[in-house]
């Protein structure tokens, strides 16, 4: 042995400092090991077994999760491990529906690639006969389940980055599935859209919905004004399916693509974006004056919103009101430019092409609509828009540079830095200050809410009073800072949070890329759009302040309230599902029923329900009530809740139960 | 007899069972605590109870445990032992190990399935009485074929032995309702 604290492979000495896995040492020294179930964000599975190296006498063994011991001889390229490696593939191709030339990741699949770098040219074992109902519910995605390799990426990447943990395997063998629970489609679980298990499914199981045939079908349609926003994310990003490098700014070319795709007018959500700081950061500032709804969140992320929806209940009122950048677009020209236009609101068809799946389930939700006609017709995202500069046979890389339209055209790298994580922070910290005291700010950078570190934090002074910002993103790290919200030991008064690591640059709808560099480099790229912006700072959008004067008259006005802000909605009730416990069998009754749903269960309502079963009994009323125990009353702010027949009570802890039993249930039945 | 063993228990009696079943789901999470790790434990007692596991339930111990409902119910599927269906008041489990195999299990299964009319995939009857299973071993090869009858080992059996316990099975079921 050449040196103590060294392993060889392939014959080469490689020292060892501290790696964890082999995994990382051959990728060190420009070896890449075939991987699909290895994500350097997600925990170690070695489930995929691709990874295989041959040790000397400990024979064939997964890279990915053995550590290298000083004096290891280890093979990366024997004859068995190539034998390995292949047989492994073919299984996996045995059990995989190989219509390739239909699938929507032809070209992008993991799968289809290494059977190609490792000329698997023939599978022994046949084809799996039995095909399984694809799964359409959801509005962004859609799930294949014969593509599925059971890698088990989409399920860490949930539970582990999203902490929400929609997806797992179920069954057992060949009858192993990774599903929602009990079977349901994605629509009725609560998934928030975030698409991130289809960014880091290898294959074509979990996709985003293609819509670009109704793109076409509107862009055809001579009776249609076809507008189309294009999201900040998207031109860092858009580059890199036509072989520019991540991170480059591409702006023009996205513009021009979009003018010859046939788009009647292109337009840039960043406009919509300032809007949304002005609306933001004067609800922040009204509500730090009258201290209440504390810490604000930010609402720009559909994934977050749905997640807190279904989560965090007692806190949706803290979320800011406004609606997205994308909606706010949306609902101006459906309400006020169509208008002017002279148009209705169903003439007008909105694209918006976004880095994001769950922009396509947020513009469908009912409440942003005109007239019954939806604000945003169609959500395509930054892979979508790729495909239909393909099929048009454009050459990207080659289109001269175009310049956005107006009215909705001109834009602040405050409304750029939406992209990437902290970027709504730091808009508004930009705008804060000046709007309280309307004395300019100098310095227009906040580099400690940048970067991808799971949590920054920031402490600035706004006239005068110390104001305390977190952002974060990953729903996991929301999750985690709520908890201590909640337990009291952080205190904010702002939080941003984005669903997606990195924020919207690493959003599912862009181009696939499982190497966090590149969303490094597409961060880079927007906060050089940003320096590069003649205007930094939302409030000094000339257009903005003519969109108040012609249709918005000022920030948190009526008008303002109508086209820009929302309500939300509690969906922490699982559908359907409630345990009866006791059955009336007379006439005369009372309905009772007991939250134990997860905000409620924490706050005891489960001794609750157990203190009124005892003085039922002890009443002897048993017979007399329909008890039951439910799973969402909405009450979540005030917990444990309880509803007698249609009226609800809340905060019934279990000191409470006896007297709330007697006064509201005991009294109807006397 | 048959119309006997239609006959669905009266409401107050389900009622009463249920509140008591709930109540002993509560028991055991504070019994077994809310670690992960109790989830199995959990599981196998609360099916006791029911005789299966309710998706309701289910989603139930996963908000008390703080798991995803996904993954309780991949622990669910898994295990053989547990079922997402209601089962039966009397499971019947076939072996169909290697010695029972050669011993005739099978027509004592078919045997069975064709008296309670068990086509395809349905291995429970509409009575939530019988429910047919086959295993893969019950360590009592001596006695192959076996089969065990919810706590109960009959061994060396035919398809007209297991008919004969099964007519007895039926007659102490009617008499105790």
């Amino acid at each position: 042995m050449a040196e103590k604290n060294s392993v060889l492979i392939d014959g080469q000495v490689v020292p060892l400092n501290g790696e964890k896995s082999i995994l990382e040492l051959t990728r060190k020294i420009g070896i890449e090991l075939p991987t699909f179930c290895y994500h350097s964000e997600l925990s170690l599975y070695g489930a995929c077994r691709m990874c295989v190296v041959e040790i000397e006498g400990r024979g064939i063994m997964a890279s990915c999760s053995t550590p290298p011991v000083p004096g290891m001889k280890i093979l990366t390229n024997s004859p068995r491990v190539q034998r390995v490696r292949r047989t492994v593939l073919e299984l996996l191709l045995a059990n995989h529906d190989r219509e390739c030339t239909t699938c929507d990741r032809n070209g992008t699949c993991k799968l289809q690639d290494l059977a190609n770098r490792f000329g698997v040219k023939k599978i022994r074992f046949g084809e799996r006969d039995l095909k399984l109902p694809l799964d359409t519910s959801s509005p962004s995605l859609v799930r294949d389940p014969n593509k599925c390799i059971l890698c088990g990426d989409c399920v860490r990447m949930c539970s582990e980055v999203q902490g929400i943990g929609v997806l797992d395997f179920n069954g057992r063998g060949s009858s192993a599935q990774v599903t929602p629970a009990f079977n349901k489609d994605l629509a009725e679980v609560d998934c928030v859209n975030c698409g991130q298990c289809s960014a880091v499914c290898p294959t074509g199981a979990i996709v985003v919905k293609d819509e670009t045939d109704r793109a076409w079908a509107a862009i055809n349609n001579p009776e249609k004004l076809v507008v189309v926003q294009v999201a900040p994310a998207v031109r860092v990003a858009l580059g890199e399916e036509f072989g520019l490098p991540a991170g480059e700014l591409v702006t023009g070319k996205v513009v021009a693509a979009l003018k010859r795709l046939g788009f009647d007018k292109v337009f840039d959500t960043s406009l919509a974006a300032d809007l949304t700081v002005i609306e933001e950061t004067n609800e922040f500032i009204d509500r730090l004056q009258k201290g209440e709804r504390l810490p604000q969140f930010t609402s720009c992320c559909p994934g977050w919103v749905k997640y807190a929806e279904h989560n965090e209940a007692e806190y949706l009122k803290h979320l800011s009101s406004c609606r997205s950048p994308q909606q706010m677009f949306g609902s101006l020209v459906k309400k006020h430019w169509a208008t002017e236009l002279g148009k209705k609101p169903e003439d007008i068809f909105v694209v918006s092409i976004m880095p994001c799946t769950a922009k396509k389930y947020e513009a469908g939700l009912p409440q942003f609509t005109t007239d019954g006609v939806p604000d945003v017709d169609l959500v395509l995202t930054t892979q979508e828009l790729a495909r239909m500069i393909r099929e048009a046979g454009l050459l990207f890389d080659q289109l001269e540079v175009e310049s956005f339209d107006t009215p909705f055209g001109f834009t602040t790298g405050a409304g750029v830095i939406f992209g990437a994580t902290g970027g709504v922070a730091e808009a508004v910290l930009r705008a804060a200050h000046e709007l309280v005291t309307g004395e300019p700010i100098e310095q227009v950078n906040f580099t400690e809410v940048r970067g991808f570190d799971h949590r920054k934090e920031a402490t600035v002074e706004i006239a005068g009073q110390e104001i305390k910002v977190a952002v974060v993103h990953g729903l996991a790290n929301a999750k985690a800072l709520l908890k201590e919200l909640k337990e009291g030991k952080v205190h904010y008064d702002i939080i941003e949070v984005m669903a997606c690591p990195g924020g919207c640059i690493g959003g599912a709808g862009q181009p696939i890329s499982t190497s966090p560099e590149t969303k490094k480099e597409r961060a880079k790229g927007i906060y050089n759009a940003d320096k590069l912006s003649q205007i930094r700072k939302a409030q000094d959008n000339p257009v903005v302040t003519k969109f108040y004067e012609r249709w918005l008259e000022k920030p948190n006005s009526h008008a303002a309230h109508e086209a820009l802000h929302t309500a939300y909605v509690n969906r922490s009730r699982i559908n359907g599902e409630q345990i009866q416990l006791l059955t009336s069998k007379q006439k005369e009754q009372v309905d009772v029923a007991v939250c134990v749903g997860t905000c409620c269960y924490l706050k005891g309502s489960y001794d609750t329900l157990n203190k009124f079963m005892q003085q039922a009994e002890a009443a002897k009323v048993t017979d007399k009530i329909n008890l039951y125990a439910t799973f969402c009353l909405e009450g979540c702010e005030q917990s444990p809740a309880v509803k007698v027949n249609n009226q609800i009570i809340n905060g019934v802890t279990p000191d409470q139960a006896e007297k709330v039993f007697k006064e509201k249930v005991l009294s109807k039945l006397e | 007899m048959k119309q006997e063993l239609l006959k669905t228990t009266p409401e107050e009696e389900q009622s009463s069972t249920y509140q008591r079943k709930f109540e002993k789901v509560n028991e055991v999470i504070n019994r077994l605590g809310r670690s992960r790790s109790a989830l199995i434990p959990i599981l196998q007692e609360v099916q006791e109870e029911y005789r299966y596991l309710p998706e309701e339930i289910l989603t139930y111990i996963a908000t008390a445990l703080d798991l995803s409902p996904a993954s309780v119910f991949g622990v669910a599927t898994f295990y053989a032992q547990f079922s997402l269906e209601p089962k039966g008041k009397y499971v019947i489990k076939i072996c169909d190990g290697t010695a029972c195999h050669v011993r005739g299990s099978d027509p004592v299964r078919e045997a069975l399935l064709k008296r309670f009319n068990l086509e395809g995939k349905k291995r429970t009857t509409d009575d939530l009485r019988f429910t047919v299973e086959t295993v893969s071993c019950l360590g009592a090869c001596g006695l192959a074929p076996v089969v065990l009858i919810n706590d109960k080992i009959y061994g060396q059996m035919t398809p007209e032995a297991i008919n004969l316990i099964i007519d007895e099975i039926m007659k102490e079921d009617a008499e105790d309702e």
